[in-house]
């Protein structure tokens, strides 16, 4: 006879096995894999809970997967399915329409139990004294399930490492954690170190295009965009880079993980440069912080210099490399460095390539064309000309923002060419001097922004990096 | 003000005096967005728009000997190049179903319509693509429909997809060869305009010819967003 004749519990999988796919989540109906069958029971034993696809806010509208309310944002569709014309979220399309007439469902049966490991932890490496601040006070914010904590750690302090001793602890009490950092290129660097430091835990990488896409392990390590299918899923959220584009700038992400975290869970916020809202909070008193101002290698970060040049537009324009920035090429500490130039458009990267090229073989900076190359967000072999870069095949690196942060590169030079554009806030100015001196073996670089005119961020660019310094002691 | 639909970004309008008089029609994309879209100009292929020096291209030169010299479809005029960024449009359109994307081509689609069919002389009837049931459930709306309200009213609508598999994930071989999986619900005299998304091998515009000339059709023509 047909599949119908039998009785639910035959068809069913357990429910244990289920909750481990399904529990903390928030999907539409054809992101669960069970058929039409399976699933109707599961939903009349109430094990899976419909929620309403958006939700009115006054005068309003906000989906409930990604939190967006903004109008543009927000389509009408006359479906073919109901036959009436509805809303449907633009936002978050890409990961499956969510629309009016199909609600979402999330898991509302017994909670998953996750393995209380007794020894995780398989790294063998040593914190430094004010790694070890950092991390006993991660671990204790997650041990006494304290609600937030932010660990302020001056770039190259070794935030990762900070992090392992809480995981422990998280770990041995049978918590589940995810690791979310605004950008996939560090998800991917992340997940084999965390590979490395937790042999025996089941890690997954979930970012745009990533091959586990189901998120069913204890660790996760997510895009905070991956996020948005998850509901009360984590008892520990550790936020990276929480100033980063497109953290700060999208509400979405904030949105999606307030709700991947359970009710009483703890999250962590890491970054090297905290908004003016965070500051704000911890002057306030209101945000329990733990500041780092050493790195790791025990040096002082380098302080940038400003270089007035008044024919910075002009040289620019015509696609050359200013006269001061010559003059101090052929003046630099150390001509072995690799130099990592930063500009604040994609187009004058392009423009800007042939004609440097050649200032810098006549400078005798570089013996060819190919050792100079430039980097942007949508350029398809980013990650190929990085890890060149890192290998020293390159030995110039024209780069847009996108490098100011979370990589790093042993012994560089950095210069901001046109450091007054809009585009280089405070943040992205003390991330791009943090660039420079990371290696215990060169811990010196020079940083020099190139200007013409101070701006109000170069400023406080500066002053920040100068009082982390005397915090750190030097 | 206007926001772009593809991108989200503000549209700022240009001022000059003439705009400050007479306003211009308020564009639903922005400048950088619009600059992406390549529209077919220049020399085209008088059957199926691509852009060639020859007045027939060799594809159409197949069709006409395929239908021994009497292609089923007359012409097919197409308006954009379907390159990257059409693509990207058309798949987050079609596939993810943003509806309210395919809202950016109305004026084009509706001015360029009134351009290339003003001279024909009889009552024309407008007929998108229609999908299959399955795939309509699936989608929520056929783009082809949307298309075709903004050229008229009421679009007939008695041509059926039988079945339904996807075009697109066929090799050309494939389309060309497959069978036929369209039907006329009733016999017409008049001609007809078919409208869809992309023309890429022209297979299932001249399917749907092949049965509309059957049931009595005097003449079939295409009007496509892109050409592939």
């Amino acid at each position: 006879m047909s599949s119908n004749d039998m009785t639910p519990s035959q068809v069913i999988p357990p429910t244990t096995d289920l909750a481990q796919i399904y529990a903390g989540k928030c999907l539409l109906r054809n992101e669960i894999m069970l058929d039409n069958i399976q699933f109707e029971v599961l939903l009349n034993q109430g094990i899976f809970k419909p929620l309403p696809s958006f939700h009115r806010k006054f005068l309003w509208h906000q989906c409930n997967r990604c939190g967006n309310d903004k109008a543009s944002l927000l389509g009408t569709i006359p479906c073919a399915r109901c036959h009436t014309s509805h809303l449907y979220c633009r936002k978050c399309i890409e990961m499956g329409r969510v629309m009016t007439c199909e609600p979402l469902y999330a898991w509302a049966g017994p909670d998953p139990i996750w393995p209380c490991h007794l020894q995780p932890c398989t790294w063998e490496g040593q914190l430094t004294s004010a790694q070890q601040q950092g991390a006993s006070c991660v671990a204790d914010a997650i041990t006494q399930g304290r609600s937030e904590l932010l660990v302020w750690a001056v770039c190259g302090a070794g935030k990762t490492e900070m992090l392992f001793q809480g995981i422990t602890e998280a770990l041995k009490q049978g918590k589940r954690i995810c690791i979310a950092t605004p950008r996939a290129d560090v998800v991917r660097e992340l997940k084999p170190r965390m590979q490395r430091a937790f042999k025996g835990v089941s890690i997954q990488a979930l970012f745009g295009g990533s091959a586990e896409r189901d998120g069913t392990a204890q660790l996760i390590i997510a895009t905070t965009h991956q996020l948005l299918r998850f509901q009360k899923a984590f008892d520990v959220m550790i936020i990276d880079e929480v100033d980063a584009f497109p953290f700060h700038a999208d509400p979405s992400l904030p949105f999606a993980t307030y709700r991947a975290k359970k009710t009483l869970g703890t999250t962590i916020y890491l970054t090297a440069t905290p908004r003016k809202q965070q500051r704000n909070r911890i002057k306030r008193q209101k945000l329990p912080h733990v500041f780092i101002p050493n790195r790791y290698h025990g040096h002082p970060l380098p302080v940038p210099q400003m270089r007035m040049t008044r024919t910075l537009a002009k040289a620019l324009r015509a696609y050359y490399l200013p006269d001061s920035c010559i003059t101090w090429l052929k003046k630099r500490q150390n001509p072995q460095r690799q130099l990592l130039i930063f500009i604040p458009e994609i187009a004058l990267a392009k423009q800007l390539l042939t004609p440097l090229a050649k200032t810098l073989i006549t400078e005798r900076v570089i013996e060819d064309v190919d050792s100079v190359s430039y980097v942007h967000a949508h350029d398809p072999e980013r990650l190929e000309k990085v890890k060149q870069f890192r290998q020293k095949e390159l030995s110039v690196l024209l780069t847009t923002t996108i490098l100011e942060r979370g990589v790093t590169f042993p012994s560089v030079d950095v210069i901001v060419l046109n450091a007054g554009h809009d585009i280089f806030d405070e943040a992205a100015l003390v991330q791009i001097s943090g660039r420079a001196g990371r290696s215990a073996d060169d811990p010196t670089g020079e940083v020099v922004f190139f200007h013409d005119g101070k701006t109000e961020a170069m400023m406080q660019a500066i002053k920040q990096i100068k009082m982390m310094n005397e915090r750190g002691g030097f | 003000m206007a926001i772009c639909l593809w991108c989200d970004c503000d549209i700022v309008p240009h001022i000059t005096w003439p705009s400050l008089f007479s306003p211009e029609k308020p564009t639903r994309l922005c400048q950088a967005c619009t600059y992406r879209l390549y529209k077919l100009q220049g020399p085209r292929c008088r059957i199926c728009s691509r852009e060639t020096e020859e007045s027939t291209c060799h594809d159409c030169a197949w069709w006409a000997q395929y239908f021994n010299n009497e292609d089923v479809l007359a012409f097919n005029y197409a308006i954009y190049l379907y390159n990257d960024h059409m693509k990207d449009i058309i798949t987050k359109w079609k596939y993810r179903g943003d509806y309210v994307l395919g809202h950016m081509f109305a004026d084009v689609f509706y001015e360029t319509f009134q351009r290339v069919f003003s001279n024909l002389k009889e009552e024309v009837l407008v007929v998108p693509i229609p999908l299959s049931d399955e795939r309509l459930a699936e989608r929520g709306f056929n783009q082809a429909e949307m298309l075709a309200h903004f050229l008229c009213e009421q679009p007939s609508s008695f041509v059926e997809r039988v079945q339904g598999e996807k075009q697109s994930k066929k090799t050309r071989q494939e389309r060309i060869l497959s069978k036929n999986h369209f039907k006329i619900k009733k016999r017409i005299n008049k001609p007809v305009i078919l409208v869809d998304d992309i023309y890429t091998t022209g297979a299932t515009l001249r399917h749907v010819a092949v049965q509309l000339r059957k049931n009595g059709c005097p003449k079939v023509y295409g009007f496509t967003l892109a050409r592939g």
